[in-house]
Protein backbone atom coordinates (compact mmCIF):
# COMPACT_ATOMS: atom_id res chain seq x y z
CA UNK A 1 0.00 0.00 0.00
CA UNK A 2 2.67 2.54 0.95
CA UNK A 3 5.19 1.65 -2.02
CA UNK A 4 1.85 2.06 -3.97
CA UNK A 5 1.39 5.38 -2.67
CA UNK A 6 5.01 6.39 -3.25
CA UNK A 7 5.21 5.12 -6.66
CA UNK A 8 1.40 7.10 -7.24
CA UNK A 9 2.87 10.26 -6.11
CA UNK A 10 6.28 9.72 -8.49
CA UNK A 11 4.28 8.99 -11.35
CA UNK A 12 2.14 12.21 -11.01
CA UNK A 13 4.87 14.42 -9.83
CA UNK A 14 6.72 12.93 -13.10
CA UNK A 15 3.38 14.40 -15.11
CA UNK A 16 3.13 17.58 -13.41
CA UNK A 17 6.84 18.25 -14.22
CA UNK A 18 6.94 17.31 -17.88
CA UNK A 19 3.87 18.49 -19.30
CA UNK A 20 3.78 21.72 -19.94
CA UNK A 21 0.29 23.32 -21.05
CA UNK A 22 -3.48 22.73 -20.08
CA UNK A 23 -4.68 19.77 -18.79
CA UNK A 24 -4.97 18.30 -22.05
CA UNK A 25 -0.94 18.12 -22.04
CA UNK A 26 -1.28 15.70 -19.45
CA UNK A 27 -2.26 12.87 -21.38
CA UNK A 28 0.11 11.61 -23.24
CA UNK A 29 2.14 11.59 -20.09
CA UNK A 30 -0.66 9.52 -18.99
CA UNK A 31 -1.32 7.36 -21.89
CA UNK A 32 2.19 6.50 -21.02
CA UNK A 33 1.92 5.59 -17.16
CA UNK A 34 -1.20 2.87 -18.14
CA UNK A 35 0.97 1.27 -20.41
CA UNK A 36 4.27 0.89 -17.78
CA UNK A 37 1.88 0.41 -14.43
CA UNK A 38 -0.81 -1.43 -15.94
CA UNK A 39 -2.82 1.00 -13.59
CA UNK A 40 -5.61 1.47 -16.28
CA UNK A 41 -5.95 0.56 -19.67
CA UNK A 42 -6.70 2.93 -22.83
CA UNK A 43 -10.15 2.59 -22.36
CA UNK A 44 -10.33 3.31 -18.82
CA UNK A 45 -8.46 6.33 -20.21
CA UNK A 46 -10.88 7.74 -22.38
CA UNK A 47 -13.89 7.32 -19.81
CA UNK A 48 -11.76 9.54 -16.98
CA UNK A 49 -11.20 12.09 -20.31
CA UNK A 50 -14.93 12.29 -20.47
CA UNK A 51 -15.29 12.81 -16.60
CA UNK A 52 -13.16 15.27 -16.11
CA UNK A 53 -14.32 17.40 -19.01
CA UNK A 54 -17.79 17.01 -17.77
CA UNK A 55 -17.10 17.60 -13.83
CA UNK A 56 -16.08 20.82 -12.39
CA UNK A 57 -12.77 21.44 -11.89
CA UNK A 58 -9.74 22.23 -13.75
CA UNK A 59 -9.19 18.53 -16.28
CA UNK A 60 -5.61 18.00 -15.14
CA UNK A 61 -6.24 17.64 -11.37
CA UNK A 62 -9.77 15.78 -12.34
CA UNK A 63 -7.76 13.54 -14.12
CA UNK A 64 -5.31 12.68 -11.30
CA UNK A 65 -7.87 12.65 -8.79
CA UNK A 66 -9.74 9.42 -10.71
CA UNK A 67 -6.97 7.79 -11.34
CA UNK A 68 -5.21 8.25 -7.52
CA UNK A 69 -8.97 7.16 -6.79
CA UNK A 70 -9.27 3.74 -8.86
CA UNK A 71 -5.42 2.53 -7.70
CA UNK A 72 -5.44 3.67 -4.08
CA UNK A 73 -9.04 5.22 -2.67
CA UNK A 74 -9.08 8.44 -1.60
CA UNK A 75 -6.15 8.73 0.03
CA UNK A 76 -5.01 7.41 -3.50
CA UNK A 77 -6.95 10.55 -4.74
CA UNK A 78 -5.20 12.90 -2.29
CA UNK A 79 -1.79 11.42 -3.05
CA UNK A 80 -1.88 11.87 -6.78
CA UNK A 81 -3.09 15.30 -6.74
CA UNK A 82 -0.78 16.01 -4.81
CA UNK A 83 1.74 14.87 -6.60
CA UNK A 84 0.90 16.27 -9.71
CA UNK A 85 0.58 20.15 -8.24
CA UNK A 86 3.77 19.76 -6.01
CA UNK A 87 6.12 20.72 -8.94
CA UNK A 88 3.74 23.79 -9.94
CA UNK A 89 3.71 24.91 -6.50
CA UNK A 90 7.98 24.62 -6.23
CA UNK A 91 8.76 25.83 -9.52
CA UNK A 92 5.68 28.93 -9.56
CA UNK A 93 6.90 30.05 -5.84
CA UNK A 94 10.74 30.20 -6.80
CA UNK A 95 10.01 31.83 -10.27
CA UNK A 96 7.09 34.36 -8.24
CA UNK A 97 9.89 35.49 -5.76
CA UNK A 98 11.86 36.42 -8.45
CA UNK A 99 9.29 38.15 -10.03
CA UNK A 100 8.04 40.12 -7.10
CA UNK A 101 11.92 41.39 -6.56
CA UNK A 102 12.86 42.06 -10.28
CA UNK A 103 8.67 43.51 -10.83
CA UNK A 104 10.13 46.88 -11.36
CA UNK A 105 13.33 45.89 -13.17
CA UNK A 106 13.26 48.01 -16.62
CA UNK A 107 13.91 44.83 -18.50
CA UNK A 108 11.08 42.79 -16.91
CA UNK A 109 9.04 45.27 -17.91
CA UNK A 110 10.27 45.42 -21.27
CA UNK A 111 9.97 41.73 -21.55
CA UNK A 112 6.07 41.25 -20.13
CA UNK A 113 5.37 44.38 -22.83
CA UNK A 114 6.33 41.07 -25.03
CA UNK A 115 4.84 38.42 -23.24
CA UNK A 116 1.04 39.82 -22.68
CA UNK A 117 -0.14 40.52 -25.99
CA UNK A 118 1.50 36.87 -26.55
CA UNK A 119 -0.33 35.57 -23.94
CA UNK A 120 -3.64 37.13 -24.93
CA UNK A 121 -3.09 35.93 -28.57
CA UNK A 122 -2.60 32.32 -27.69
CA UNK A 123 -5.89 32.41 -24.61
CA UNK A 124 -7.49 33.88 -27.49
CA UNK A 125 -6.14 30.88 -29.75
CA UNK A 126 -7.32 28.51 -27.73
CA UNK A 127 -10.67 29.79 -27.56
CA UNK A 128 -10.91 29.52 -31.48
CA UNK A 129 -9.44 25.62 -30.85
CA UNK A 130 -12.54 25.27 -28.34
CA UNK A 131 -14.96 27.03 -30.45
CA UNK A 132 -13.63 24.53 -33.30
CA UNK A 133 -14.10 21.27 -31.81
CA UNK A 134 -17.77 22.55 -30.04
CA UNK A 135 -18.86 23.89 -33.37
CA UNK A 136 -18.37 21.45 -36.03
CA UNK A 137 -18.65 17.88 -36.21
CA UNK A 138 -16.23 15.95 -38.72
CA UNK A 139 -17.99 14.47 -41.64
CA UNK A 140 -18.52 10.31 -40.59
CA UNK A 141 -19.28 8.80 -44.15
CA UNK A 142 -16.55 10.70 -45.67
CA UNK A 143 -13.93 12.07 -43.37
CA UNK A 144 -12.09 14.13 -46.03
CA UNK A 145 -15.55 16.45 -46.88
CA UNK A 146 -15.65 20.10 -44.70
CA UNK A 147 -17.04 18.96 -41.31
CA UNK A 148 -20.75 20.11 -40.98
CA UNK A 149 -21.42 22.89 -38.21
CA UNK A 150 -23.77 22.40 -35.11
CA UNK A 151 -25.87 25.58 -35.55
CA UNK A 152 -27.69 25.41 -32.35
CA UNK A 153 -24.21 25.32 -30.51
CA UNK A 154 -23.27 28.29 -32.78
CA UNK A 155 -26.44 30.31 -31.57
CA UNK A 156 -26.32 29.10 -27.99
CA UNK A 157 -22.86 30.70 -27.89
CA UNK A 158 -23.74 33.76 -29.54
CA UNK A 159 -26.66 34.06 -27.34
CA UNK A 160 -24.27 33.75 -23.99
CA UNK A 161 -21.67 36.31 -25.60
CA UNK A 162 -24.49 38.71 -26.05
CA UNK A 163 -26.10 38.44 -22.61
CA UNK A 164 -22.55 38.92 -21.10
CA UNK A 165 -22.26 41.71 -23.15
CA UNK A 166 -25.55 43.16 -22.37
CA UNK A 167 -25.80 46.02 -19.55
CA UNK A 168 -28.73 44.42 -17.12
CA UNK A 169 -26.98 41.33 -17.05
CA UNK A 170 -23.03 42.20 -16.83
CA UNK A 171 -22.80 42.35 -13.30
CA UNK A 172 -24.10 38.33 -12.94
CA UNK A 173 -21.32 35.31 -12.10
CA UNK A 174 -20.08 33.74 -14.90
CA UNK A 175 -21.54 30.05 -13.34
CA UNK A 176 -24.49 31.62 -13.85
CA UNK A 177 -24.21 31.30 -17.84
CA UNK A 178 -22.77 28.12 -16.97
CA UNK A 179 -25.76 26.71 -15.30
CA UNK A 180 -28.59 28.13 -17.76
CA UNK A 181 -26.26 26.92 -20.90
CA UNK A 182 -26.15 23.39 -19.56
CA UNK A 183 -30.33 23.55 -19.25
CA UNK A 184 -30.92 24.50 -22.80
CA UNK A 185 -28.73 21.62 -23.33
CA UNK A 186 -30.77 19.50 -21.96
CA UNK A 187 -34.02 20.63 -22.72
CA UNK A 188 -33.17 21.34 -26.81
CA UNK A 189 -31.39 17.79 -26.10
CA UNK A 190 -28.16 19.49 -27.67
CA UNK B 1 -13.30 36.30 7.29
CA UNK B 2 -9.50 35.24 7.91
CA UNK B 3 -7.23 35.85 5.09
CA UNK B 4 -5.57 32.53 4.19
CA UNK B 5 -9.33 30.98 4.60
CA UNK B 6 -10.48 33.59 2.42
CA UNK B 7 -7.95 32.68 -0.14
CA UNK B 8 -8.54 29.12 -0.23
CA UNK B 9 -11.93 29.67 -0.25
CA UNK B 10 -11.96 31.80 -3.21
CA UNK B 11 -9.90 29.56 -5.56
CA UNK B 12 -11.91 26.46 -3.93
CA UNK B 13 -15.29 28.83 -5.72
CA UNK B 14 -12.76 29.04 -8.85
CA UNK B 15 -12.50 25.29 -9.29
CA UNK B 16 -16.10 25.21 -8.84
CA UNK B 17 -16.81 27.13 -11.39
CA UNK B 18 -14.21 26.02 -14.23
CA UNK B 19 -15.12 23.90 -16.50
CA UNK B 20 -12.92 22.42 -19.32
CA UNK B 21 -9.06 23.43 -19.12
CA UNK B 22 -7.00 26.38 -17.50
CA UNK B 23 -8.07 28.80 -19.95
CA UNK B 24 -12.09 27.87 -18.95
CA UNK B 25 -11.01 29.11 -15.69
CA UNK B 26 -9.64 32.55 -16.83
CA UNK B 27 -13.42 34.15 -16.66
CA UNK B 28 -13.69 33.13 -13.29
CA UNK B 29 -10.79 34.20 -12.22
CA UNK B 30 -11.34 38.18 -14.02
CA UNK B 31 -14.47 37.87 -11.75
CA UNK B 32 -13.24 36.35 -8.55
CA UNK B 33 -9.98 37.71 -8.13
CA UNK B 34 -9.75 40.87 -10.16
CA UNK B 35 -13.40 42.70 -9.88
CA UNK B 36 -14.58 41.34 -6.77
CA UNK B 37 -10.87 40.89 -4.20
CA UNK B 38 -8.49 43.00 -5.92
CA UNK B 39 -5.88 40.19 -5.44
CA UNK B 40 -4.31 40.81 -9.45
CA UNK B 41 -4.72 43.19 -12.68
CA UNK B 42 -5.98 41.59 -15.65
CA UNK B 43 -2.26 42.30 -16.75
CA UNK B 44 -1.01 40.48 -14.04
CA UNK B 45 -3.49 37.91 -14.89
CA UNK B 46 -1.66 37.45 -18.59
CA UNK B 47 1.62 37.35 -17.02
CA UNK B 48 0.77 34.69 -14.77
CA UNK B 49 -1.29 32.97 -17.88
CA UNK B 50 2.31 33.51 -20.05
CA UNK B 51 4.43 32.01 -17.32
CA UNK B 52 2.16 29.50 -16.82
CA UNK B 53 2.22 27.55 -20.34
CA UNK B 54 6.04 27.31 -20.24
CA UNK B 55 6.91 26.20 -16.94
CA UNK B 56 6.11 22.94 -15.56
CA UNK B 57 2.82 22.01 -14.54
CA UNK B 58 -0.83 22.49 -15.78
CA UNK B 59 -1.86 26.16 -15.97
CA UNK B 60 -4.81 26.02 -13.61
CA UNK B 61 -2.60 25.00 -10.98
CA UNK B 62 0.37 27.43 -12.20
CA UNK B 63 -1.99 30.60 -11.85
CA UNK B 64 -3.61 30.03 -8.62
CA UNK B 65 0.47 29.53 -7.21
CA UNK B 66 1.08 32.88 -8.55
CA UNK B 67 -1.97 34.83 -7.49
CA UNK B 68 -1.83 32.95 -4.22
CA UNK B 69 1.78 33.83 -3.49
CA UNK B 70 1.41 37.33 -4.79
CA UNK B 71 -1.22 38.03 -2.46
CA UNK B 72 0.60 36.05 0.82
CA UNK B 73 3.38 34.68 0.05
CA UNK B 74 4.50 31.32 0.33
CA UNK B 75 1.91 29.91 2.38
CA UNK B 76 -0.45 31.92 0.09
CA UNK B 77 0.58 30.72 -3.04
CA UNK B 78 0.32 26.76 -1.52
CA UNK B 79 -3.38 27.76 0.05
CA UNK B 80 -4.50 29.11 -3.32
CA UNK B 81 -3.44 25.65 -5.30
CA UNK B 82 -4.52 23.62 -2.70
CA UNK B 83 -8.14 25.46 -2.65
CA UNK B 84 -8.31 25.45 -6.93
CA UNK B 85 -8.30 21.68 -6.58
CA UNK B 86 -10.38 20.90 -3.68
CA UNK B 87 -13.56 21.20 -5.40
CA UNK B 88 -12.16 18.06 -7.71
CA UNK B 89 -10.80 16.01 -5.40
CA UNK B 90 -14.41 15.62 -3.97
CA UNK B 91 -16.39 16.00 -6.66
CA UNK B 92 -14.25 13.11 -8.64
CA UNK B 93 -13.68 10.86 -5.68
CA UNK B 94 -18.22 10.76 -5.65
CA UNK B 95 -18.37 10.22 -9.02
CA UNK B 96 -15.31 7.63 -9.08
CA UNK B 97 -16.95 5.65 -6.40
CA UNK B 98 -20.38 5.89 -7.12
CA UNK B 99 -21.27 6.80 -10.70
CA UNK B 100 -19.33 4.49 -12.90
CA UNK B 101 -21.15 5.50 -15.99
CA UNK B 102 -21.11 9.58 -15.01
CA UNK B 103 -20.20 10.60 -18.81
CA UNK B 104 -22.22 8.21 -20.38
CA UNK B 105 -25.71 9.44 -19.22
CA UNK B 106 -27.74 11.54 -21.94
CA UNK B 107 -28.84 14.21 -19.68
CA UNK B 108 -25.09 14.73 -18.46
CA UNK B 109 -23.93 14.69 -22.25
CA UNK B 110 -26.79 17.26 -23.33
CA UNK B 111 -26.01 19.70 -20.35
CA UNK B 112 -22.32 19.21 -21.33
CA UNK B 113 -22.72 20.04 -24.99
CA UNK B 114 -24.48 23.24 -23.72
CA UNK B 115 -21.70 24.55 -21.22
CA UNK B 116 -18.89 23.83 -24.21
CA UNK B 117 -21.12 25.96 -26.05
CA UNK B 118 -20.83 28.59 -23.11
CA UNK B 119 -17.57 28.45 -22.54
CA UNK B 120 -16.81 29.55 -25.86
CA UNK B 121 -18.58 32.63 -25.62
CA UNK B 122 -16.87 33.06 -21.64
CA UNK B 123 -13.62 32.44 -23.38
CA UNK B 124 -14.22 34.91 -25.89
CA UNK B 125 -15.64 38.07 -23.39
CA UNK B 126 -12.69 37.42 -21.65
CA UNK B 127 -9.59 38.06 -24.04
CA UNK B 128 -11.98 41.39 -25.08
CA UNK B 129 -11.44 42.13 -21.52
CA UNK B 130 -7.93 40.89 -21.37
CA UNK B 131 -7.29 42.56 -24.72
CA UNK B 132 -8.27 46.18 -23.44
CA UNK B 133 -5.46 46.15 -21.04
CA UNK B 134 -3.08 44.53 -23.15
CA UNK B 135 -3.21 45.41 -26.59
CA UNK B 136 -2.25 49.05 -26.19
CA UNK B 137 0.25 50.77 -28.19
CA UNK B 138 1.15 50.47 -31.70
CA UNK B 139 3.23 47.39 -30.93
CA UNK B 140 1.49 45.22 -28.84
CA UNK B 141 -1.46 43.96 -31.75
CA UNK B 142 0.63 43.29 -34.19
CA UNK B 143 2.49 40.87 -31.69
CA UNK B 144 -0.68 39.52 -30.51
CA UNK B 145 -2.06 39.06 -34.46
CA UNK B 146 1.35 37.16 -35.60
CA UNK B 147 1.49 35.03 -32.51
CA UNK B 148 -2.51 34.21 -32.68
CA UNK B 149 -2.02 33.32 -36.84
CA UNK B 150 1.10 31.29 -35.79
CA UNK B 151 -0.48 29.22 -32.54
CA UNK B 152 -4.04 28.77 -34.68
CA UNK B 153 -2.13 28.43 -38.33
CA UNK B 154 1.38 25.86 -37.38
CA UNK B 155 -0.69 22.52 -37.60
CA UNK B 156 -2.69 24.13 -41.00
CA UNK B 157 0.58 25.09 -42.57
CA UNK B 158 2.25 21.61 -42.64
CA UNK B 159 -0.78 19.82 -43.38
CA UNK B 160 -1.47 22.03 -46.26
CA UNK B 161 1.96 21.60 -47.27
CA UNK B 162 1.58 18.34 -46.97
CA UNK B 163 4.59 17.81 -44.70
CA UNK B 164 5.61 15.28 -42.46
CA UNK B 165 8.18 13.75 -40.09
CA UNK B 166 10.81 16.40 -38.71
CA UNK B 167 9.91 19.20 -41.25
CA UNK B 168 6.18 19.12 -39.12
CA UNK B 169 7.98 18.29 -35.81
CA UNK B 170 9.81 21.37 -36.65
CA UNK B 171 6.81 23.50 -37.27
CA UNK B 172 4.85 22.36 -34.38
CA UNK B 173 7.79 23.21 -32.04
CA UNK B 174 8.49 26.11 -33.11
CA UNK B 175 4.21 27.26 -33.00
CA UNK B 176 4.02 25.63 -29.33
CA UNK B 177 2.62 27.73 -26.90
CA UNK B 178 6.08 27.21 -24.52
CA UNK B 179 8.61 28.39 -27.65
CA UNK B 180 6.04 31.30 -28.43
CA UNK B 181 5.90 32.78 -25.42
CA UNK B 182 9.47 32.62 -24.76
CA UNK B 183 10.64 34.03 -28.28
CA UNK B 184 7.61 37.00 -27.45
CA UNK B 185 9.58 37.74 -23.91
CA UNK B 186 12.33 38.15 -26.22
CA UNK B 187 11.48 40.22 -28.98
CA UNK B 188 9.49 42.76 -26.16
CA UNK B 189 13.26 42.82 -24.29
CA UNK B 190 14.62 44.19 -27.50
CA UNK B 191 11.84 46.44 -28.51
CA UNK B 192 10.42 47.60 -25.30
CA UNK B 193 13.64 48.10 -22.87
CA UNK B 194 15.69 50.86 -24.49
CA UNK B 195 12.91 53.35 -24.76
CA UNK B 196 10.66 51.94 -22.21
CA UNK B 197 8.55 55.19 -21.30
CA UNK B 198 5.80 55.57 -23.70
CA UNK B 199 4.84 52.38 -25.72
CA UNK B 200 3.82 48.98 -24.50
CA UNK B 201 1.40 47.88 -22.16
CA UNK B 202 3.71 48.48 -19.02
CA UNK B 203 2.07 48.01 -15.41
CA UNK B 204 0.53 51.43 -14.21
Amino acid sequence: MIMTLLRLFYEFFKTGLFSVGGGMATIPFLQHMGEKTGWFTNGDLTTMIAVSESTPGPMGVNMATYVGFKICGVVGAVVATLGLIAPSIIVILIIAGFLQKFRHSKSVEAVFSGLRPASTALIASAGLSVAWSVFTVANQLSPDSLPSIRWRAVILAAAVFVCMKWTPLKKLHPILFIAAAAVVGIIFQF
Amino acid sequence: MNIYLDLFLTFAKVGVCTFGGGYAMLPILQREVVEKKGWATEEELTDYFAIGQCTPGIIAVNTATFIGHKYKGIAGGILATLGVVFPSLIIITIIAAFLQNFASYPVVAHALAGINAAVVALIAVSVFKLGKSTLKGKIAPWIFIVVLVLAQGGGLFSDALGLQGLAASAISTITSPAVLVVVAGVLGWFLFYPHNGGKGGEKA
